[in-house]
């Protein structure tokens, strides 16, 4: 057996990632852990995500959503970034040079809805159904905007950061009494 | 080829897009009640094909599938949530839970993801230990859906072949890791513990024992007439609706489209071993299963590599940070212990960030996506399922189909409903 030193435990450096500023699509870019990262408002979002589709991004590998309510400090975003509560997290990739495309849309919490990519890519129909059952994140003009996972008839979000988890009791809307 | 056909929003999408408690209220009727042709009917969840709890929709006219919804949520037990209130040393736990045919790749996810946030490198010991492990994996998983095909398909012997197989691999595993099935061998910083002696005499021997079985199931199922009319041309999807779907793994290999991240994007030690990628040209379920009989086969050809390349070396990061002490210093060092408590009770802290990483699993791209707020906990943990995605190609696939056939295209689809609902 080796002798070891013994460890040091001191805190870990926070370091933050470094947004390289550049432009692509006419918003804001980022390089985060080797991904281009483009910030989008709702209303730029359709927009920015039609041209990355026309610019060869054939596939939509992942969307998903991040509340931010108890998020510590500020987040590393390009400066002229207004952060918001929801940041919708759509991932892209051109199959054909390999490189993989980043979206991060700011959805406010006072009026939680984005458009949906359902007519861009219509791989993201059960990806937008999760985000609004577990997010509450509603997207206009998808076909069929209902809960996935959850019951129907279930009241709340569960990945929001302030939905209450532990001793409560099952919250299905019928239910007489906790059980 | 098109897409035209998984775009549609209305009635002429093989999408059913109807509430449970619309369903409910009209019972057997359709929406038309003129149209006594057409009834509505439930299958599952608990239905012997439909590989868990998998309850389908369907909309059938006569003994042909119009449209179809599946319904799932039924293993839903909020495991994302659970991710972002366990340290990343206790997040491998529960990852590993969410596949459970093929837990170590969602290991192998969760650990990049967080050696990425961590910016650590692994030795490449460990690296090719994972690599060994993962496709081994990759071969027990398929053996399940051999053998889970086969019975779906009324070829039952496959079924007991295959568990047989199977169980031969997990023995290997639980030699390794101790355990047959939700390992937590990959955790970040490497693996739990390295190959015991002989390891290499084990795997030849698994090896040469499931080389003829195979040539076994080919004489059994690849080349008879009743598999073949049974598969062939069924639930067919071309790579452009593929595509579309985000369907990737092998739905999408089978349409022709050679997109295999091994490959494509090589992580761990891909780059170093020769492999084929498997694709198909139909796109229908005898592809589907052709391409995964076949990728055993090269997933054995990577263990081959695999074991005369092993190199020597540490089997997990000697980084304090990460790495709690050997177990012999338990016993004589009160420094250790304590960083032992420490690293197992607190945690390790992970710099702010977000990180994504993927990984090639036996359905397709199985990714984590981790934004941490700097503390022990990641803030978000989010897995991207491939079984999830690519359970959305199931109404195109069954659509315009006999029902019997739709047994066949969900086993074809090979569905995990640990990873769907999560």
């Amino acid at each position: 057996m080796p002798e070891l030193t013994e460890p040091e435990m001191t805190e870990p450096e926070l370091t933050k990632p470094e947004p390289a500023e550049s432009v692509r699509y006419g918003v804001s870019a980022s390089e985060i852990s080797s991904q281009t990262v483009l910030f989008v408002t709702v209303d730029e979002y359709l927009e920015v995500a039609a041209a990355a589709r026309d610019d060869g991004f054939d596939q939509l590998i992942d969307l998903t959503a991040v509340d931010y309510l108890s998020y510590p400090g500020a987040r590393a975003r390009p400066v002229d970034v207004q952060p918001e509560r929801f940041e919708v997290v759509v991932q892209l990739i051109d199959h054909t040079s390999g490189e993989r495309l980043g979206l991060r849309v700011q959805v406010p919490a006072t009026e939680p809805t984005a458009p949906s990519l359902f007519d861009l890519w219509p791989g993201c129909e059960n990806l937008e159904r999760e985000v609004f059952d577990m997010f509450g994140i509603e997207f206009t003009e998808h076909p069929d905007m209902s809960r996935i996972l959850m019951p129907e008839d279930w009241i709340g979000h569960p990945l929001r950061k302030d939905f209450a988890v532990g001793d409560v009791p099952v919250q299905f809307s019928e239910a007489s009494a906790p059980r | 080829m098109t897409a035209e056909r998984v775009m549609r929003r209305g009635d002429d999408s093989a999408v059913l897009r109807l509430s449970e408690a619309e369903a409910a209220r009209i019972g057997g009727d359709t929406a038309d009640p003129a149209d006594d042709e057409r009834v509505m009917l439930n299958m599952g969840p608990a239905h012997p094909s439909t590989h868990g709890v998998l309850r389908l929709m369907l909309e059938m006219e006569g003994e042909t599938v119009l449209r179809s919804k599946p319904v799932i949520g039924y293993l839903h037990t909020g495991m994302e949530k659970q991710g972002e209130n366990l340290t990343y040393l206790q997040g491998c736990t529960n990852v590993t839970r969410m596949d459970y045919a093929s837990p170590l790749f969602s290991e192998l996810a969760f650990s990049l993801t967080t050696e990425k946030l961590l910016g650590i490198e692994v030795p490449e010991r460990a690296t090719w230990i994972r690599m060994l492990m993962c496709e081994l994996n990759r071969i027990s998983s398929h053996l399940l859906f051999l053998a889970t095909n086969g019975i779906d398909l009324g070829a039952v012997s496959m079924m007991i072949y295959g568990w047989r197989e199977r169980e031969e691999v997990l023995r290997f595993f639980e030699k390794v890791t101790g355990l047959r099935m939700n390992h937590n061998y990959i955790r970040p910083g490497g693996v739990a513990a390295d190959l015991h002696d002989g390891w290499q005499g084990d795997l030849r021997e698994l090896l040469e024992l499931i080389e003829p079985r195979l040539d076994e199931y080919e004489t059994l199922m690849t080349g008879q007439p009743i598999w073949r009319e049974r598969l062939q041309g069924v639930g067919a999807i071309n790579a452009d609706e593929a595509i579309a779907l985000s369907a990737t793994g092998p739905l999408l290999r089978s349409t022709g489209y050679a997109w295999d991240l091994r490959r494509d994007e090589p992580y761990l030690a891909y780059d170093e071993v020769d492999f084929d990628v498997i694709v198909g040209t139909y796109g229908d379920c005898y592809d589907r299963y052709a391409i995964r009989i076949n990728e055993i086969r090269e997933s054995m050809k990577i263990v081959l590599q695999a074991i005369d390349k092993m190199p020597g070396g540490d089997y997990r990061l000697q980084d304090k940070k990460v790495t709690p002490p050997p177990r012999i210093r338990l016993d004589e060092s009160m420094e250790a212990l304590i960083h032992h408590f420490k690293i197992f009770t607190e945690g390790y802290k992970v710099p702010k960030g977000e990180a994504y990483a993927a990984v090639e699993s036996p359905r397709g791209e199985l990714g984590v996506y981790i934004v941490s707020d700097g503390s022990s906990t990641p803030y978000r943990m989010r897995v991207r399922p491939p079984s999830f995605i690519n359970l959305q190609t199931l109404p195109h696939l069954m659509r315009g189909g006999l029902i019997a056939d739709g047994v066949a295209i969900i086993s074809s689809v090979d569905p995990i409903l640990g990873e769907v609902d999560r």
